[in-house]
């Protein structure tokens, strides 16, 4: 059993309110619970009252129990895994269950409200299992006071309290009334995980019966009464500012209420202000296409105040600073200077990425109210808090009377940590004194942004005589700042090892973008141990496994930020599933990357297809310690792995004289339905680790197993991204 | 401005609006039928596919002075309210959805090409599903949906 300290939940559990009435849910019927469309089992009406049991706990009287998921739902799946880890300690059938999105109130929480860094299920898996086990103790303590049975006489079974003697039974419902006045003890007793009967099984997405209705369940679908609509204009290229536009004629046009300049700069801008353009055009008015009208006749006079930077210029940059940058990050082992120097045999390889955008499918939007001195702000946003503090400087007004809601989210990838839209709408909505809705055109989302960085990034291996290999030198450089993590494999395993971060600049704006940095330099890296491996005739896996036992046996130099035990466990169980030694024939790539605190090894096979080649299966091993949600966990890494395949295969911003040329899906490729590889197998290692993140660990190993497997079929190594682009094999 | 009388989901509409109004924003701003959603508004993403007379359009970019008499069904019409059509009932049991926006498009592509040809071949969906795409990646499920709504079409 384990024993967890309940202090930091302390406070908000011990809080008394019974919510009161059906206000809470209103228009219930059965299928916003968790049932399945098929279930049999009778139908639980609405509750007549609601009790607050905790942040997260409300039960009805008749055993139906509320559980609000605190985190934004960017199809991460939270909305279901975070409640099933509640529902889990708390001990109710999952059928019981309705689920609702919880507004940002992290006091009541006690857990971090945001979307990012596969963080959700990491850090709530103690205030998620607390907020459970705390209702469950608190209702266990009424049934026991009422009838005057110790506690340590009762069980839970499903939302059910008995007596050992199985002689009395009483439902949750019926002791949640006298449950809100009891205190939870500053030790609360966890389950096991053998116990579990929800964690590790497959539950449907919580939302998926409103997702196929076409419910509004989205930002862009949130409107009230007297609400209007508003676009944004911003400067057609980076480097670009607005001098003046023609606002009486705008403003003339038919549905256009008002045009206007906007400048979202705060003196002291947080991390999440990354932008692109503080001061851009606004125009309001009562009808989308109203307002897309007014965005073509809008003639502005822009001013130039920068450089205007083209792609070719990013290359060339890329390779300068390569050799000039700035070190930023440094991890030197052994001296690998002089081991090059008398080395055998020298292997030297360059990798590169394109800038790419984050192309959310639910383009960028908000809704916002201002009031004298209140704000309302709803719609998706991956970090609310974030967005309430930078309201709150650049109005003036008070966090407290700022209430942010989350909406469901079309799609993160890390495009919505950042808030500056958030800033947009509310500011709109100030300067026009209603509420609003932003939306931005595709091409408005597209063209400006927090863009994933481009990189590139030289590796260079040293082998003795006997095809050893005894030292090997990293170095990455991007705009603005190197993708390379010193302290990650292979650090650790090789006796001379150098690794260096280099810096550049642009006035492109970056940011984060789904698993960043890996997302590039898991490929290259994959990539050329899988070329030394070859130089070294080893195969791929046992090459991998060997640098791993070294770490094990012999780690060189210290910091080193992962556990090769585990790194080892997805290698022998993704080679065991993809029958790496069995069909040695076959045209199979293998690659295997740590990051966001999850292991991940994966094994594509390759086919050729009227001289194309095509992706046949793809194997996937993760280990991210204990499992929540089966079926959802796979769709999350299959999903994942698309995503890297379909970037480095098509994705591609491209510049010119700082303008991004192509600003819609008819000129930025995305991967599509006829370009997905159609068997994903994932396998999890089986553990009771604590849990680990989902979101990014599938994408970074999926570039360097495409590229071995391609290079395996085409007999050509791919080095450039996006390899559709760059590499002329697709032409054959 | 022009006043004009659409079906959609078998009821009548007045709607007044400019003549090159494409039928998205009137489904979505006039009408509040939000299910059909903005992805690309150049016909390139399917987040915005609803039916014409049952043929699977791109509601971005068709104007509703030519719609006329046709019917227009969206993702709201698909299925009564509290059920679910076949291929409701595909997406929901194979788990397709992860942030789920571009779904109702994809449903509604899918609905169509299922009606034309009730076992299509892997290329087949692979041809009727190449317009819509789905940024987080579920083709493989959708793909799956499909195949389990076929054979369970009655």
């Amino acid at each position: 059993m384990e024993i967890v300290n309940t202090t930091i939940g302390r406070r908000s559990f011990l809080r008394i309110t019974a919510a009161t009435g059906g206000g809470l849910l209103v228009g219930f019927n059965w299928l916003l619970s968790c049932k399945t469309l098929d279930s049999k089992n009778p139908q639980i009406s609405i509750p007549k009252d609601w009790f607050k049991i905790n942040g997260y706990v409300r039960i009805g009287e008749n055993g139906m129990v509320t559980i609000l998921s605190p985190n934004p739902e960017i199809g991460q799946n939270v909305m279901t895994s975070m409640p099933m880890i509640v529902a889990e300690e708390l001990d109710v059938p999952w059928e019981n269950v309705i689920v609702k999105q919880g507004n940002l109130d992290e006091d009541s929480f006690k857990n971090p409200q945001f979307a990012g860094g596969s963080l959700s299920i990491m850090k709530g898996w103690d205030p998620l299992r607390i907020a459970g086990a705390a209702g469950r103790y608190m209702l266990m303590k009424a049934a026991s006071n009422n009838w005057n049975i110790p506690m340590e006489n009762l069980i839970t079974n499903e939302g059910v309290i008995i007596d050992k003697s199985g002689k009395i039974k009483i439902g949750y419902g019926e002791v949640a009334s006298q449950a809100v006045n009891i205190k939870v003890p500053k030790n609360l007793k966890l389950k096991e995980p053998e116990s579990y009967k929800i964690i590790g099984t497959s539950k449907n997405n919580v939302e998926g019966p409103k997702i196929v209705k076409g419910n509004n369940l989205f930002g862009i679908d949130y409107r009230t009464e007297n609400m209007l609509l508003a676009m944004i204009e911003h400067p057609p290229a980076f480097g670009m500012g607005i001098k003046s536009f023609n606002k009486d004629e705008i403003v003339s046009m038919p549905g256009i209420i008002d045009a206007f300049l906007i400048d979202t700069s705060n003196p002291n801008p947080s991390w999440a202000e990354v932008n692109a353009f503080n001061e851009i055009i606004a125009i309001v008015g009562e009808r989308t296409w109203d307002l897309i009208q007014a965005k073509k006749k809008l003639q502005v006079d822009w001013v130039t105040f920068d450089n205007l930077e083209s792609s070719e210029e990013h290359e060339k940059r890329l390779d300068k600073d390569l050799i000039d940058g700035a070190v930023t990050e440094k991890r030197l082992d052994g001296d690998p200077d002089i081991v090059f120097k008398n080395a055998s045999k020298i292997i030297e390889r360059s990798y590169s990425c394109p800038f790419i955008a984050h192309n959310t499918l639910e383009p960028i939007n908000f809704f916002a109210n201002v009031q004298k001195n209140s704000v309302e702000l709803v719609g998706p946003i991956q970090t609310p808090k974030a967005l309430e503090a930078s309201v709150s400087t650049l109005l003036n007004i008070p966090k407290d009377n700022i209430d942010v809601r989350m909406t469901r989210i079309g799609g993160g990838f890390g495009r919505r940590l950042y808030v500056h839209f958030g800033l947009e709408a509310a500011l709109i909505s100030k300067k026009i004194g209603a509420p609003i809705k932003l939306i931005y055109k595709r091409e408005d989302d597209i063209t400006q942004g927090t863009f994933r960085p481009a990189y590139k990034s030289v590796y260079k291996a040293a082998l003795d005589e006997k095809n050893r290999l005894i030292a090997l030198s990293i170095k990455g450089v991007g705009l603005p700042n190197g993708p390379i993590f010193p302290n990650r494999f292979p650090a650790g395993a090789i006796d001379n090892y150098k690794a260096e971060n280099k810096s550049s600049n642009t006035n492109i704006s970056t940011g984060a973008w789904r698993a960043p940095k890996s997302n590039f330099t898991a490929g290259a890296e994959q990539t050329f141990i899988d070329e030394i491996a070859e130089i070294c005739e080893k195969d791929p896996i046992d090459f991998r496994l060997e640098l791993l036992n070294k770490v094990i046996r012999n780690p060189v130099g210290k910091n080193l930020d992962y556990d090769p035990k585990r790194f080892i466990g997805v290698l022998n169980l993704v080679r065991d599933k993809s029958a790496w030694d069995i069909e040695k024939n076959k045209f199979k790539g293998v690659s295997s990357y740590f990051c966001h605190n999850t292991y991940v090894a994966e094994v594509i096979e390759m086919v050729m297809i009227d001289n194309h080649p095509k992706i046949k299966n793809i194997w996937c091993a993760v280990d991210c310690g204990i499992v929540i949600n089966k079926n959802s966990a796979k769709n999350m890494i299959e999903g994942g792995i698309i995503d890297g395949i379909g970037h480095a295969l098509y994705s591609q911003l491209k510049f010119k004289n700082g303008v991004v040329t192509n600003n819609n899906f008819d000129k930025y490729n995305l991967i599509r339905h006829n370009q997905s590889p159609a068997n994903i197998k994932v396998f999890f290692v089986e553990n009771k680790l604590s849990p680990t993140g989902l979101g990014e660990p599938g994408l970074p190993p999926s570039i360097g197993a495409l590229a071995n497997a391609l290079y395996k079929i085409t007999g050509k190594r791919f080095y450039k991204q996006p390899f559709y682009e760059n590499e002329n094999v697709f032409d054959a | 401005m022009e006043v004009f009388e659409i079906i959609v989901n078998n009821k009548l509409h007045k709607v007044e609006s400019d003549a090159s109004t494409p039928l998205l924003w009137i489904l979505r701003d006039h009408l509040n039928l939000v299910g059909t959603k903005y992805g690309c508004g150049i016909s390139q993403c399917g987040a915005c596919t609803i039916h014409l007379n049952g043929e699977a359009i791109r509601s971005c970019v068709y104007p509703i002075s030519a719609v006329g008499k046709q019917k227009i069904t969206t993702i709201e019409g698909l299925s009564e309210q509290d059920e679910y059509s076949f291929v409701q009932k595909a997406w929901i049991n194979e788990d397709v959805s992860q942030c789920g926006y571009c779904q109702a498009g994809q449903i509604m592509t899918a609905t169509a090409l299922l009606e034309k040809n009730p076992d299509p071949s892997d290329e087949e969906i692979d041809t009727a599903m190449s317009g819509n795409i789905c940024r987080c990646g579920t083709y493989i499920r959708i793909k799956k949906a499909i195949k389990s709504a076929s054979s369970h079409k009655d």
